[in-house]
């Protein structure tokens, strides 16, 4: 699992920010002026909320080496926590309400990540599991959580920071997408520095990384914190700009596999990776049922696409490990050095 | 802070002046209660001495009453064949070992243990026989990554870019990127440690060990694999970095004609025990050390290969 | 406390519980010939168990008669196990070994997805002509069927153990799981090994297959026993046959005795996540499991 070099660029490369700063201000301005209803709820909205799950596990299993099968969990814990803040503690902004159901994600995800000061490889994916199978049967089994709603579902409240309110689906994109940027950056600022490179250390070869000082039960603790806080925040996106109604059962195994899957495909150790790898896991569903109906008319029903998609999502699981272990970012990052030494400028460092 | 200035011979034998940018104080000579060590003042004063070492897993013994002293800014080397419990020895020192029986003498301070996770801090630096290189990051934030024991700002401070952290950071890349410039290795400090060859990897090693500028270097077997310009190269950066930063050096390694030109003092073990111990000339002449290199075996010996 | 405890209602429980245990050890084998061998942690085991039991129905529902389809789907998984070491396992074969383990997590949907597709996601019952009916055995209620799983799974250990010990194959199983580069240099077929071990771990699933399918109806469901059997290979170690028994059964007689006794204080369905947290707990202790290899690290 090498980390990408793009990431690694020493000091401001001026070319690398063309990309990032493009593609942000075509988010913010062009898509919602120009995008339909449905491009919006049914694709940016999941899509916002997948990648920043994905940020946020890749700092833990891409940079830190943890191996974390139960991060569907986490955004449970985000959306339950930020909902019963909100709920019950009256007059509390809700940002405030999902920043603090970070740090309660955050917490749990120490508690759950104590295991990785004895335990490496397929033993903690093992004990990650634990928080996966405990969380769901505690947000289902005590009604508090939810208010004592029958089923366990939550709804969200109407979307406000700082006293401007975000409502109709371009105004909970705009919640969605002010969020994200920002703990994106945040989470870059935190892989590009010391913090980011002892995770990487610790990764790669604890021993070593033991010896020369760095404070690996510390490093591990903070990798599962700050994971578990970013994840817990997507799962609040998830839950309130995206769904709008959740319950647990939809932060079951598998979407823990999902955000793992798109850490994989779009690329360990990266922060763009998680972008790369939402994009394709929301888009392909669509393109595949377009293709199926066209090709197969009447015959591919729900169930066909179902299994059609769960087939190609292993397929193309497995194409990546093999092909390109690296993920989509490694394949951006080829694409993107071609283009530039076409246009002659000195190739990155 | 402290300011350093030298001068250093490039291998072409020009000399040349080269400012050293400021390194963080190394708080060397500190026991675990906090209270400073007397200062060395004796040059006989061992830096490190290793007393009646025994180690063994299972059934097979590593080290058997091993004592070894090392002297300030010597370049003390252990050879011996293989299996003799060279690793074991140096992994003892860095603490990855815990001795059976013995104690550990750094600085005056006893250990019967080293706390590796402290080793840092204690002046300890070393490299690896298998490499421990970390592949993902590239060649410069490795060895800063040496200078990690020394860091004080948090995550947060770091991620927000405050005064301290960032001041932190400049001196750590200036101190890395200085000691890249003397182990000739500026032209890769943006590439992954992992796609460089097996000889360049080795001196990134040495690079992040040296950052820390340690009392005491460990190099386990530095020249394996290497060819023998590469072997003349690395010799002389080991050299030059005990010229230039006093560092004391413990040298394991097989190839005898490098030892024998490089060290001052020699010990030497076979099957866990130190079967001599002396100048290269003395050493050379030892009979008994001649009989390890043969194969001769002892009545007394195990002959359990380790 | 209640004055007289009721012994028999516990040794019923208990039973009950080794039984169900025995069933989770059973799958556990299924991994444990995978990673012996070759060092995969083939998650992809339970898809393979719903892909065996679902052909063999599927094909009984359509008149197959029994033995015939139990030879055709033991074919079909002996085909699979080779593909899937050809093309999956191979090209990854100097991979990390978690690597390796997403690739099974992959494979494990493509083979869930692929037996949905062929053979229809609805659920359907296996009779394996063994009546699920209590028998009393000096007081104490057991599960005829539980008990014929256990002896199903007692001769299949043996036969395992046996092949281990006395055959030439399962001779060069034990060296390749000892050392792959040691059995090259003796001369052993590496790919063709492996091929061997996945078919057999294909049979493997197909029986455990059955008798899961038998107990609790074909369906989806069926792969997730896979995440019962990880507690088990945890506690047991990843690479010991003996330890996927007694982890089979430790977790088995575990989790039925926290649910009956304990889990009234939670609220009941604490069978969901009791395993993994006794697991956890007990790694915590032991980092290598009961019978697991301790991995020394050379430095």
């Amino acid at each position: 699992m090498a980390a990408i070099t793009a990431d690694r660029a020493d000091g401001p490369d001026a070319l690398a920010w063309v990309a990032p700063v493009a593609i942000l201000i075509v988010a913010f301005t062009i898509v919602p002026l120009l995008g339909s209803n449905y491009l919006i709820e049914a694709i940016m909205l999941p899509f916002l909320a997948l990648s920043l799950a994905g940020v946020g596990l890749n700092l833990l299993t891409g940079y830190a080496g943890q191996v974390s099968l139960g991060s569907a969990a986490f955004m449970a814990v985000g959306a339950f926590a930020a909902f019963n803040f909100n709920f019950r503690i009256d007059g509390l902004p809700l940002i405030v309400s999902v920043m603090l159901a970070g740090g309660v994600a955050a917490a749990v995800g120490i508690v759950f990540g104590l295991p990785s000061l004895r335990l490496k490889g397929f033993y903690l994916a093992v004990s990650t599991l634990a928080a996966q199978f405990f969380v769901q049967w505690a947000l289902t089994k005590f009604g508090w959580f939810s208010n004592y709603n029958p089923s366990g579902v939550i709804d969200a409240p109407a979307l406000s920071i700082a006293g401007i309110v975000f409502e109709g689906s371009v105004g909970r994109y705009y919640f969605a997408l002010i969020i994200v940027t920002a703990l994106t950056f945040f989470a870059w600022r935190v892989a590009t520095s010391q913090t980011g490179r002892n995770f990487i250390a610790v990764r790669d070869n604890e021993t070593a990384a033991k010896f020369i000082g760095v404070p690996v039960l510390k490093t591990k603790l903070l990798a599962f914190a700050l994971s578990s806080f970013i994840i817990g925040v997507a799962g609040v996106l998830w839950a309130f700009a995206y769904l709008r109604t959740v319950e647990p059962a939809g932060f079951n195994l598998d979407r823990s596999f999902q955000i793992l899957f798109i850490i994989i495909i779009g690329g360990l150790a990266t922060i763009r990776g998680a972008f790369f790898g939402a994009a394709l896991i929301v888009v392909f569903p669509v393109v595949l049922s377009r293709i199926g109906s066209f090709l197969l008319g009447d015959m591919f029903d729900s169930g066909v696409l179902d299994m059609s998609e769960r087939i190609v999502l292993g397929a193309l699981i497995i194409a990546f490990l093999i092909l390109e272990p690296d993920g989509l970012a490694a394949l951006g990052r080829r694409l993107w050095s071609r283009i530039r030494t076409k246009v002659g400028s000195p190739s990155e460092a | 802070m402290l300011d350093a200035h030298y001068t250093f011979s490039a291998l072409d034998g020009s000399t040349a002046f080269r400012e050293f940018p400021s390194i963080p104080a190394r708080p060397q000579q500190r026991s675990l209660t906090g209270d400073r060590a007397p200062p060395i003042s004796l040059v006989d004063e061992p830096v490190l001495a290793l007393d009646d070492i025994s180690l063994s897993f299972g059934g097979v013994i590593a080290l058997a009453n091993v004592s070894l002293s090392i002297r300030p800014g010597e370049i003390r080397a252990i050879i011996g064949p293989n299996g003799a419990g060279k690793s074991s020895l140096v992994n003892v020192i860095s603490g990855l070992y815990r001795p059976d029986s013995g104690s550990i003498r750094l600085n005056g301070y006893a250990f019967s243990r080293i706390p590796a996770s402290r080793a840092a801090r204690l002046g300890l630096a070393r490299t690896f026989q298998n490499l421990a290189l970390f592949k993902g990051l590239t060649v410069l934030e490795n060895v800063m990554s040496g200078l990690a024991f020394a860091r004080h700002s948090t995550f947060i401070g770091q991620a927000l870019g405050l005064p301290w952290a960032r001041r932190e950071d400049r001196d750590a890349r200036q101190r890395a990127t200085a000691i890249l410039g003397f182990l000739h290795l500026e032209a890769v400090s943006h590439r992954l440690a992992g796609s460089l060859p097996y000889g360049l990897q080795k001196r990134v090693e040495l690079a992040r060990a040296l950052v820390a500028n340690p009392e005491i270097l460990l190099l386990d077997e530095p020249m394996a694999g290497m060819t023998a310009t590469e072997k003349q190269e690395m010799a002389g950066f080991i050299r030059r970095t005990r010229e230039i930063y006093g560092t004391t050096i413990i040298l394991i390694e097989h190839d005898i004609g490098v030892v024998m030109g490089l060290s001052d003092r020699i010990a030497v073990l076979d099957y866990g025990r130190k079967v001599a111990d002396g100048t290269p000339a003395e050493v050379r002449a030892d009979q008994a050390v001649i009989d390890a290199y043969l194969g001769i075996a002892r009545d007394d010996d195990h002959g359990d290969d380790i | 406390m209640a004055e007289s405890f009721d012994y028999l209602f516990f040794i019923e429980v208990l039973t009950g519980g080794l039984l169900s245990g025995v069933m989770y050890s059973l799958v556990a084998i299924g991994f444990v010939l995978i990673y012996k061998t070759s060092g995969v942690l083939n998650f992809a085991q339970g898809a393979m168990l719903l892909f065996a039991a679902l052909t063999f129905v599927s094909l009984v529902e359509r008149g197959v008669p029994f033995a015939v389809a139990l030879g055709i789907t033991f074919a079909v998984m002996v085909l699979m196990g080779i593909t899937v070491e050809r093309v999956v396992l191979r090209p990854l074969v100097n991979k990390p070994p978690i690597t390796l383990f997403m690739a099974t997590l992959g494979l494990s949907y493509v083979i869930e997805g692929a037996a949905q597709l062929l053979w229809g996601t609805q659920v359907h019952a296996l009779d394996l002509g063994i009546e699920d009916i209590p028998f009393e055995f000096y007081g104490v209620f057991v599960s005829k069927f539980d008990l014929f799983a256990s002896g199903v799974a007692a001769v299949m250990v043996a036969g395992l153990t046996l092949f281990f010990r006395y055959t030439r194959v399962g001779l060069s199983f034990r060296a390749v799981a000892d050392d792959q580069f040691a059995a090259l240099t003796v001369g052993l077929r590496l790919p063709r090994i492996w091929a061997t071990v996945w078919a057999a771990s294909g049979l493997v699933a197909l029986v455990a297959g059955l008798l899961w399918g038998a107990r609790s109806g074909v369906q989806f469901s069926l792969s997730l026993v896979v995440l019962k059997a990880l507690p088990v290979l945890v506690l047991g170690g990843f690479d010991s046959i003996a330890g996927a028994i007694v982890g089979g059964l430790i977790i088995g007689a575990s989790e039925k005795l926290a649910e009956v006794y304990v889990g009234e204080y939670f609220g009941g369905g604490i069978e969901g996540w009791f395993a993994y947290v006794l697991a956890l707990a007990f790694l915590l202790v032991r980092p290598s499991g009961l019978f697991g290899q301790k991995l020394v690290e050379r430095v």
